[in-house]
């Protein structure tokens, strides 16, 4: 299988792009690196999802210009709507490619919090980004499309929680997507020290009804000894992208990562999110929920890796696949040899809305440890006619029966969300889906 | 005053016919039971009034105040005034009992003249507690882990906060101890009155110790065959279902046979 990879940049475009940013030169190296083994690395394979023919790409121009706000009132109506302005005063905002308003309490300042736009962090914080920068997390060299993401990465942000220090409110992050042209090489990294806290949100959102651009998203959560990090997104990137994302977090002893993750993309996407639970006592888990539609094609791959001892990974995704959607949700718990006393634990169930919508569920445990635990439960189905007959037979007509069973089966992962703000937006975006 | 009539109404379930020409008028103001052995038609009976997807009505007529309700969907059934309290209602994850129920009250009201959540939660407490349900129910998952007994109260609940004009109560003593009866039966007597006429398909004569129905019909075979007042179902009680078998010269009463 061959993939040609025929960028309109050359070597010296990206040279040009990472000393305009005043890039130390470890990152222009890093970019140089990925971008020389391009052609090399093969594509990724995620299983049961052919993407020969997807475009990842090709795409219209690297970067676009677009306004800054100065401050919270001026955003787009669409923006205004998940942003609580009164009282989110930790919020970072990136419009297309552009970094656009930042707020930080003077409070977590103090404390030593960083967060920033992701090229202000390599300028500013070079040490403390190199050593995190696609090191534990996700590899340059990965693969074509991580070694593309590290040689054009053009957004993205950096936070970074101190030892000891519990952030009490949700830090939130928007990636505003307004211009169709704009591609969204976006990452995002997340160090939480040793004994730290914090919650994290983070929302896609395209405001555009077709985008002709890539999405090539990488998210690293580093959760140090005993920390604990909540992690959440809703994203709704437009039709028209190709999307692949990858959200990837690795844990240290005692460490708590939970993800939220809603996924409610109107785009092609293939989406991989690992959790590598490596200190002992460390604990992973995975909430999903997925609405598919129109011609949709998906792939959702969820993997927990168990490596330290007493290890406790689940995953929980529920999909509703509408229209002539398609999605595959693969689920992998994996326990590695030494990893004695863990628990992997999985369900995903899809819910297909019509004769042509198509979801499959693969649960997947690889066990190479003898005194664990594990479990998983998977089922794919239609609408039930007996449950719409019932509701109808109240006088809830068809349409809204279709509703109500709709968020009934994805309401026990929202319910589950550790966010509220979250939980409300997801709500939300379902609503406008399932219309 | 409303009234519902069902005219040699023949039914069928996966090509087979199991109601063979029903005559039925029932006013509002009227109790009417409908007995009969298993297997006899009286669930299809139920089931077809309100449009289950999986029964298919091959000819005859049913009409609601002369609309006629088999040109109507399921949901506007229920609009016009009818209501199954069902012998297997579904369970529906994630949907709430109260949520559920709100949006049952709302789909007959106007856009703009929803019941407001605060007249909503009075009314729904207080048929709780007529119906002697745990108030927690109201927050569960619809029917989802329902005990027998507390799915037909729920069944019963529903009819309360709906005040529909005709209700089917399909089997709803089946599973119910005595004390569940004589509540859910109290939800009945309690709808009783001018607006309300209700079919109830019983084939023990035991719920008809608390619910008194004004005429008793026998179903076998898909058809009504005998028709009376209260005193039938208390011979029925008395002595089975064996002379009517043989004042009508039915060998076998369920669907399928011929006299």
């Amino acid at each position: 299988m061959t993939v040609e990879t025929k960028l309109a940049l050359t070597e010296q475009d990206i040279r040009s792009f990472s000393e305009g940013k005043q890039e130390p030169s470890w990152m222009t190296e890093l970019r140089l690196k990925a971008f020389g083994e391009l052609e090399t690395l093969p594509m990724p394979t995620p299983d049961k999802t052919k993407i020969t023919n997807w475009n990842f790409t090709e795409f219209p121009v690297h970067t676009v210009d677009s306004s800054k706000f100065t401050s919270l009132n001026e955003l787009p109506d669409e923006v205004k709507a998940v942003v609580n302005a009164d009282e989110q005063k930790n919020i970072y905002i990136q419009h297309n490619n552009t970094p656009a308003f930042l707020s930080l309490s003077e409070d977590l300042k103090a404390k030593g919090v960083i967060l920033t736009d992701i090229y202000t962090a390599i300028r500013e914080h070079s040490d403390l980004v190199q050593q995190y920068f696609m090191t534990d997390g996700v590899k340059v060299t990965e693969h074509k499309l991580t070694a593309l993401h590290a040689a054009l990465l053009n957004g993205g942000v950096f936070l970074y929680v101190p030892k000891n220090v519990v952030v009490e409110e949700p830090i939130q992050v928007i990636y505003l997507h307004d211009d169709k042209a704009a591609s969204l090489f976006n990452h995002t990294l997340l160090v939480a020290d040793e004994n730290s806290s914090v919650t994290y949100v983070e929302n896609y959102l395209s405001t555009v009804e077709h985008a002709e651009g890539l999405a090539n998203i990488v998210t690293e959560v580093i959760a140090k000894d005993n920390s604990k990090v909540t992690f959440g997104t809703v994203d709704v990137l437009a039709e028209g992208f190709t999307t692949y994302v990858n959200r990837r977090g690795v844990t240290s002893r005692d460490a708590v990562l939970e993800w939220a993750l809603g996924m409610m993309n109107d785009s092609d996407t293939i989406s991989e999110n690992t959790t590598h639970l490596v200190g002992d006592n460390s604990e992973g888990h995975v909430k999903m929920v997925v609405v598919g539609r129109g011609k949709q094609k998906q792939n959702f791959t969820t993997k927990v890796i168990h490596w330290g001892k007493h290890t406790e990974g689940q995953i929980l995704k529920h999909g509703v696949m509408k229209e002539e959607a398609s999605s595959i949700f693969n689920g992998i718990g994996k326990i590695e040899y030494g990893a004695t006393k863990s628990n992997a634990e999985q369900t995903s169930r899809v819910l297909m809305l019509s004769e042509k919508a198509r979801g499959d569920a693969n649960p997947i445990l690889l066990i190479d440890e003898d005194d664990v635990t594990a479990g998983h439960a998977a089922s794919v189905g239609r609408v039930d006619p007996l449950q719409l007959y019932y509701l109808m037979s109240r006088g809830i007509s068809q349409h809204e029966a279709e509703r109500l069973v709709i968020h009934g089966f994805l309401a026990p992962v929202v319910n589950e969300l550790p966010i509220e703000g979250v939980k409300k937006q997801l709500t939300e975006v379902i609503e406008r889906k399932v219309r | 005053m409303s009234t519902l009539v069902i005219k040699d109404l023949h039914v069928e379930i996966d090509g087979k016919e199991i109601l063979k020409g029903v005559n039925l008028t029932i006013n509002t103001n009227e109790i009417h039971a409908v007995m009969g052995p298993n297997g006899t038609g009286k669930s299809t009976l139920a089931s077809a009034i309100m449009g289950h997807p999986k029964y298919e009505v091959t000819s005859g007529s049913i009409e609601l105040d002369g609309e006629d309700v088999l040109a109507m969907e399921v949901d506007e059934r229920a609009q016009a005034g009818l209501f199954l309290a069902m012998q297997y209602p579904s369970e529906i994850t994630g949907v709430t009992n109260a949520d559920f129920l709100r949006s049952a009250i709302n789909s007959r009201r106007e856009e703009g003249d929803e019941i407001s959540l605060m007249k909503f939660i009075r009314e729904l407490d207080s048929k709780m507690e007529f119906l002697e349900m745990d108030l927690d129910m109201a927050q569960r998952y619809l029917n989802e882990g329902f005990s027998g007994g507390e799915k037909k109260r729920n069944e019963i609940l529903q009819l309360m906060m709906l005040q529909p004009k005709f209700a089917i109560l399909d089997e709803i003593d089946s599973g119910l101890d005595i004390d569940a009866l004589k509540v859910v039966s109290k939800g009945i007597n309690e709808m009783r009155g001018e607006g309300f006429g209700s079919l109830v398909i019983t084939h023990y004569q035991r719920l008809l110790n608390y619910i008194t129905p004004d005429h008793v019909h026998v179903m076998m075979q898909g058809r009504v065959v005998k028709s009376g007042g209260p005193e039938l179902a208390q011979r029925l009680e008395a002595e089975g279902y064996e002379w009517v078998k043989e004042e009508l010269g039915i060998e076998d009463e369920t669907v399928g046979q011929e006299a």
